[in-house]
């Protein structure tokens, strides 16, 4: 009896997955002349404000443009690449792919990305800084150059500080106009610490190398150095190493920093932070979100602008929308992308993920400029951001997981010399380069 | 007198160790729950809290309000039974086969069986994709469950396999000469026997797909179509940050199906196993 009314459910449940398979999936975008265009706009934004941005956006535009129809698909980040790669390769992607430009550079050189610079509309190319254009230009794997995204939201690096502790260490609240040069923050953060109870900064260097990149630009450091006849090498030279060892001594020799943050990603030293064991957490202007929902009632904290060395210079990678070379209906995607990035939908869109908008329109938009979660400092940042020279380098990933990830992390826990640290970055990485350049 | 209070000493102490392991193994689920019931502010203390100080089901509603969580545990709760159920019955008479009729094409096929579980699956993802793209089988739920079953069938296979030889042939030789003929001897004398094989094959085929993300994520591209673990991905962000609230309440609802499946059939598995132990 048992043996039957199993094999009964075992029926009934295929009954219904044929049923519901059957119904399942639409088959794509082709359009008959009397039916609307269809795009599939794969999405990453996972933020509850983001998400209800985006599909406020698309929403609008469905309204607005009923031959144009858009399906809003959220992916996720952590395998966003994993997924596309697939659907490129299979022939079936979406038509509008969010994604960040470190990723195109691989997508673009395979011919997998529809190359923008023919179609670009003039408002949305002038309203876009050159910088931000320069994160999405890469090489289209036949010697070319092309245009392979539209960037639209980058991260800068700042400081989010405890505002009372600085208060009481009387120390100098710095501006943008007037940012702590990397000396004055060693001081301040000797200054804020409490031997046994309180460290001056925590940095959380789970994943150091996009983190140290970017930064060693305040000192001209690029890390990367291409020769005339365009072969790259890895380059740890004074300007480089001057980051790298500022964060040493402020773990080893002003023990101004918790060495015990070290293996925490960004956001693991904020319960820390909370309960006033750290005073300063530097970190990308996202976290902000992340402090305002999760800070302690009365908690006061206060963004502060980026750290100045010889230049307030940061390497940026950006957030992007892409086209699929094998869409369809590229015209009409990037007639979508255009209304999706102008200026207003940018800020609306910065302010859903706490970034910054590469539009010009956008970070002049009030909701985005006030002091309120210190949005004012974070949007001023944006003007110190230039292309991180690595977005170019073939081969950098490979580097980054199998060379500098492993020497940074035992450079920071002083099992190895900076000398040390130099000269594998240099080595074992110009082996990896080498094998990207033919 | 002193034997009596040891052995209560030791029945107490064997309880207190019982109880230390089943807490032990409930850790990671009761921690869930409490992960889902507190506020942000709590999940960011310093000091960790066993319990909720203020509990909440803001995580519930969030995580129902903004995915489609029900759709995709329905998905994949067709998935998973459609696989375990397939699985089961491609597998059950080819392990009886291979177990029964031993030949040079057997040996063959049983090392073929392990050699297929030695290939990384994102080898043959791409393959994968485009075979079923030509069979308009993309973004179907169909075509995931023949994926997974593919995927879990080898394995269950060599379960089966291991079941089916421990009946003992000389009990179908017995029906034989009572007046059985090969049906009646199948289904009143082996299949009572591998009830707890067929039962452990079913949980593993139903978990394994029940809990699969890889090849839905590349099988299934539209919202309408998505399972449970793909649901539950988009709560993480960039860089390892996730919405911990959530994606913990998510997660904990994500988790009943398979109890209550397990919960079921659980019974079934010990019966089996204890008749099994019985006439062995």
């Amino acid at each position: 009896m048992r043996v039957r009314t199993a094999l009964a459910a075992a029926a009934a449940a295929l009954v219904a997955l044929t049923a519901a398979a059957c119904g399942s999936g639409d088959g794509g975008g082709q359009a008959t002349s009397n039916e609307p265009v269809r795009l599939q706009f794969l999405s990453l934004a996972w933020q509850k404000e983001s998400i209800a941005a985006n599909k406020q956006l698309v929403a609008e535009w469905n309204n607005a443009n009923p031959n144009i129809q858009v399906e809003y698909v959220q992916g996720s980040w952590d395998n966003v690449n994993d997924q596309l790669v697939t659907s490129f390769e299979g022939g079936d992607p979406p038509d509008v792919i969010h994604d960040d430009s470190p990723a195109l550079a691989g997508f673009a050189s395979r011919g997998y990305l529809l190359d923008l610079t023919p179609k670009l509309p003039a408002e949305l190319k002038s309203d876009i800084p050159q910088p931000a254009w320069d994160t999405v230009t890469f090489g289209d794997g036949r010697g070319g150059q092309g245009v392979y995204g539209v960037p639209f939201l980058q991260e800068s690096q700042v400081i989010i500080a405890n505002k009372k502790l600085l208060e009481e260490a009387k120390v100098r609240i710095p501006t943008p106009q007037e940012p702590w040069t990397w000396d004055e923050f060693a001081e301040i953060a000797k200054k804020l610490t409490k031997p046994g109870d309180r460290f001056g900064v925590a940095w959380g260097m789970k994943s150091p190398v996009n983190r140290v990149l970017n930064l060693a630009l305040n000192f001209g450091g690029t890390f990367f150095a291409t020769d005339g006849s365009g072969k790259t090498t890895v380059k740890v030279g004074p300007q480089e190493r001057e980051v790298l060892q500022r964060i040493h001594d402020q773990l080893y020799t002003d023990k101004s920093a918790d060495p015990s943050a070290l293996g925490m990603g960004t956001a693991d030293p904020l319960p820390g932070f909370y309960a006033g064991k750290y005073a300063l957490l530097p970190a990308g202007v996202y976290l902000r979100q992340q402090v305002v929902e999760q800070a302690p009632e009365g908690f006061e904290w206060i963004t502060l602008p980026p750290l100045k060395g010889t230049t307030s210079e940061q390497g940026a990678t950006s957030q992007t929308l892409s086209v699929a070379a094998d869409s369809e209906h590229p015209d009409e995607a990037l007639k979508f992308i255009s209304f999706f990035l102008n200026g207003a939908n940018q800020a609306k869109l910065a302010k859903g993920d706490w970034l910054l908008p590469t539009s010009v329109k956008a970070a002049a938009d009030p909701s985005i400029t006030g002091t309120e979660n210190g949005w004012d400092v974070a949007t001023a940042s944006a003007k110190n951001l230039v292309v991180a020279p690595y977005l170019k380098v073939n081969g950098f990933d490979e580097w980054k997981s199998k060379v500098a990830t492993p020497v940074l992390q035992e450079y920071f826990a002083n099992k190895i010399t900076l000398d040390q640290a130099a000269t594998r970055l240099v080595d074992e990485g110009n082996k990896v380069l080498e094998r990207y350049a033919s | 007198m002193a034997r009596p209070l040891t052995r209560r000493a030791g029945r107490a102490g064997q309880y207190l160790a019982l109880a230390a392991y089943m807490v032990f193994l409930a850790f990671p689920l009761l921690w869930l729950l409490s992960t889902a019931l507190k506020t942000p502010r709590e999940m960011a203390l310093l000091d960790p809290t066993w319990l909720p100080r203020q509990p909440t089901l803001a995580n519930f509603a969030a995580a129902f309000s903004e995915q489609d969580l029900l759709g995709g545990a329905l998905r994949s709760l067709v998935v998973a039974l459609a696989c375990a159920v397939l699985t089961v019955v491609l597998a059950l008479p080819a392990a009886y086969a291979m177990a029964r009729y031993r030949s040079v094409i057997n040996r063959i096929a049983i090392g073929w069986v392990l050699v297929s579980q030695v290939f990384p699956f994102i080898l043959i993802i791409i393959p994968l994709f485009m075979v079923l793209r030509r069979l308009d089988l993309v973004n179907t739920l169909v075509g995931l469950i023949l994926v997974h079953v593919t995927f879990v069938l080898p394995f269950a296979l060599w379960m089966l396999l291991g079941y089916v030889r421990a009946v003992p042939r000389e009990l179908e030789e017995a029906a034989a000469v009572d007046g059985a003929g090969r049906v009646r001897s199948l289904v009143s004398v082996v299949a009572p026997l591998l009830a707890p094989g067929v039962v452990a094959t079913l949980l593993f085929s139903f978990i394994s797909s029940w809990n699969e993300f890889l090849f839905a994520l590349v099988v299934l591209k539209d919202p309408d179509v998505a399972t449970l673990p793909l649901t539950l991905a988009k709560f993480t962000g960039p860089e390892g940050v996730v919405r911990l609230g959530p994606l913990a309440a998510a997660s904990l609802l994500a988790t009943i199906p398979s109890m209550v499946f397990f919960a079921v059939i659980q019974r079934r598995l010990r019966s089996g196993l204890m008749a099994g132990a019985v006439k062995g």
